[in-house]
């Protein structure tokens, strides 16, 4: 009732102990590549980590970045196992140790897989922590001379630039923040007095853009103030210029970077998580079909190999027993080296004194 | 006389040949690496093709390009013939094409040392090719309704943006351009008028810069118009102002990117060519050590190699009778004429 059996004759024996050698080395190949993607995941968010309002998405780096390197250390060990596998008398030194080894790496298998789904389910808190954050940098804008929020004006323009957006969702975002510092407004002029008292809470805000939300492709000079009013520039009509400035939202522009690249690592992930299960796979048939070897004497004979020795459910029952038994091991009841008071005992006849007779 | 002479033993032939069999192949990769890097230099002058005008730059690139190919042809053929080098008999089949080859391989490492140099010596002309195409690429870049010129103004903005520059030589290039077009500017108000009625050419000149000249560094918002009125902006001063506008000009920018692309390259080549030089010395020993040992008649024994059989002056002069006696080859020459057997018996028995 083993799951999986295959038949195993020595020739091909050492050619799946070869084989394995051989995949395993690509693994740890693959387990580089997948270090290499933490890094570079790493990089990019840091990138723009001050418009992110958490830094709570750089587990998926760091998660990346150690299961690459478990995956670079499990292979080398898996590389050096199978190729003594070829070999009957070298398999008994790792006898005792492919049983624990096989075991960690399915769950490091599992590790793998959890990888590549959270980089795809990432997206909802990516989407929180960009909003808020870009809220608090158009917010802190102005702060140039705040220790802490200087350089976020220069990195909001580069954002701007770099990623050819303007705001959150578009530019009008911008007429809802004060982004000119109240220390480069003339205080005496009438005209600011009155903005600034026209709204509950004293901000000046105006119906401009910073130079930054300025599109490169439009064949007009930048129009950025006087936005709302048709009649500001000649020529001009806000509703009919599209091209003037930047359309999208840069919430909707970082979300769509990130996105891409999550979804290419996520894939890449998935197909290395694939092969991982594929060597698994073989050298759990490698370790059975040797142990069948080693149990029935004769080297050159046919064994089989398979997954699991019983059925699923059979497997299950015993594991979970063991892990009973493993919670059991400090009560009382097996261990005949404890006194208990118990039916048989009280049965006893009482013992008798022996008086030495001197 | 030779000139540097080695004395070889077979075990010093043989290993001569295989390690110029290696290097040979070395140098094929080098002249991949020249033919690459011509086709980077080539790329990066197109992607500014059209701030660049007048000169024609094109020739460095292309001749990088040229002579990485001839190098990969070459230094193939080159490890070819060492590798048949080991085997005396093999070598014979070689016997006729390695001068020719050796003083091929000799013309054509000069080739890779002018391309060096004229990677250093490129500069002036890119400076006055940069010059001219900027002043040009600012005149029009406010025709963006023109055909041909339609996106010069995207091109202008995006080099000041990424190169963070402004105008040729400063941002003051702005002030005698009119970058407006007359599309935008509302004839009916009387101060544009003025301002084109203001200079002889009849031209609507601003003290303003486009935005592209924005330094993104600055704590205040850009300024862009009105920037030498001081008055018109608020704790402002125009002559102490240095973060708001980008003060490089994108001539200078420019060139520097460039300038230290090709020094980069010319590096790069000359390395190149003293790798080939190293190459082609050694192939000489081993074509001149090989000659003498077929002289000598035995493959196993010892041979001498060199530079040049007789010194620099006599060889000097022997090519150069050479070269005079093809051009007379076709006049009679009467002192050998057969029937004079006197002074034919003389000449033989010195």
């Amino acid at each position: 009732m083993a799951v999986g059996k295959v038949t195993f004759t020595k020739a091909e024996r050492e050619k799946l102990a070869e084989v394995l050698w051989l995949l395993n080395w690509i693994s740890v190949v693959t387990g580089a590549i997948l270090f290499g993607l933490g890094i570079f995941l790493k990089v990019e968010i840091q990138k723009w980590q001050e418009v992110m309002s958490e830094q709570g998405i750089l587990y998926v780096p760091h998660m990346l970045i150690t299961t690459g390197l478990a995956a670079c250390g499990i292979n080398y060990l898996g590389s050096k196992i199978c190729l003594d596998c070829a070999d009957t008398n070298k398999f008994l030194r790792w006898k005792l140790v492919m049983m624990p080894y096989i075991v960690c790496t399915f769950f490091f298998t599992a590790c793998v897989l959890a990888g590549a789904l959270l980089c795809y389910s990432i997206r909802g808190q990516l989407e929180e922590s960009l909003y808020q954050g870009l809220r608090n940098a158009m917010r802190f804008y102005k702060d140039t001379d705040t220790p802490g929020r200087c350089y976020l004006k220069r990195t909001l323009d580069l954002l701007q630039i770099q990623f050819q957006c303007c705001g959150i969702s578009g530019y009008r975002d911008w007429f809802q923040v004060q982004w000119i510092s109240g220390r480069y407004l003339d205080m005496t002029d009438g005209a600011v007095v009155d903005r600034l008292r026209s709204n509950v809470e004293g901000k000046y805000l105006m119906d401009s853009v910073p130079f930054s939300c300025c599109s490169t492709i439009s064949p007009r000079p930048c129009v950025q103030h006087r936005l709302s009013s048709a009649s500001s520039d000649f020529s001009y009509d806000h509703q009919r210029q599209p091209l003037n400035l930047w359309r999208r939202g840069c919430g909707q522009a970082l979300l769509d970077h990130y996105t891409g690249v999550m979804q290419s690592i996520g894939l890449t992930v998935l197909l290395i998580w694939l092969f991982e299960l594929l060597v698994l796979t073989g050298v759990r048939y490698l370790q059975t079909a040797m142990e069948n070897v080693l149990r029935l004497g004769d080297p050159e004979s046919e064994s089989d190999g398979w997954i699991l020795e019983k059925s699923l459910a059979e497997t299950a029952c015993y594991n979970f027993d063991i892990i009973k038994n493993l919670g059991k091991c400090y009560q009382v009841d097996d261990d005949p080296n404890i006194n208990v008071p118990s039916v048989a005992a009280e049965l006893e006849v009482p013992s008798q004194q022996v008086q030495v007779q001197s | 006389m030779a000139v540097l002479k080695v004395t070889f033993t077979k075990t010093k032939r043989d290993k001569l040949a295989q390690v110029l069999w290696i290097l040979n192949w070395i140098s094929v990769v080098t002249g991949a690496i020249l033919f690459s890097l011509g086709i980077f230099l080539k790329v990066e002058i197109n992607k500014r093709g059209e701030l660049m005008a007048g000169r024609d730059i094109q020739y460095v690139p292309n001749m990088l390009i040229a002579v990485g190919l001839i190098a990969c042809a070459i230094n193939f053929l080159g490890g070819k013939i060492c590798y048949d080098c080991v085997d005396s008999t093999k070598f014979l089949r070689w016997k006729l094409i390695m001068l020719p080859y050796i003083v091929c391989t000799f013309f054509f490492t000069f080739c890779v040392l002018v391309g060096a140099l004229m990677c250093y010596g490129m500069h002036w002309e890119l400076e006055e090719s940069l010059d001219m195409g900027l002043t040009q690429a600012m005149r029009f870049y406010k025709d963006t309704d023109t055909p041909g010129r339609c996106f010069l103004k995207h091109t202008v903005d995006m080099l000041q943006i990424e190169f963070q520059c402004c105008g040729n030589n400063g941002y003051k290039d702005w002030f005698q351009i009119q970058w407006i077009s007359n599309r935008y500017l509302d004839m009916s108000k009387k101060e544009v008028v003025d301002r084109l009625r203001s200079n002889v050419e009849g031209k609507y000149l601003t003290d303003g810069v486009p935005y592209s000249c924005c330094n993104i560094n600055s704590p205040r918002p850009c300024i862009q118009q009105q920037i030498t009125n001081n008055s018109a902006h608020f704790n402002y001063e125009h002559q102490t102002e240095e973060l708001n506008l980008w003060m490089k000009g994108c001539r200078q920018a420019l060139l520097e990117s460039f300038t230290h692309i090709m020094r980069s390259i010319g590096f790069t080549v000359l390395i190149t060519w003293l790798f080939e030089l190293s190459v082609l010395t050694g192939v000489r020993y081993l074509q001149t050590s090989l000659e003498n040992v077929l002289r000598q008649g035995d493959p196993n024994s010892d041979s001498c190699g060199w530079l040049l059989e007789n010194s620099l002056m006599e060889t000097a002069r022997t090519n150069m009778s050479i070269i005079k006696s093809l051009g007379k080859s076709n006049q009679i020459n009467t002192e050998y004429h057969p029937t004079n057997c006197r002074f034919f018996y003389e000449n033989v028995s010195k």
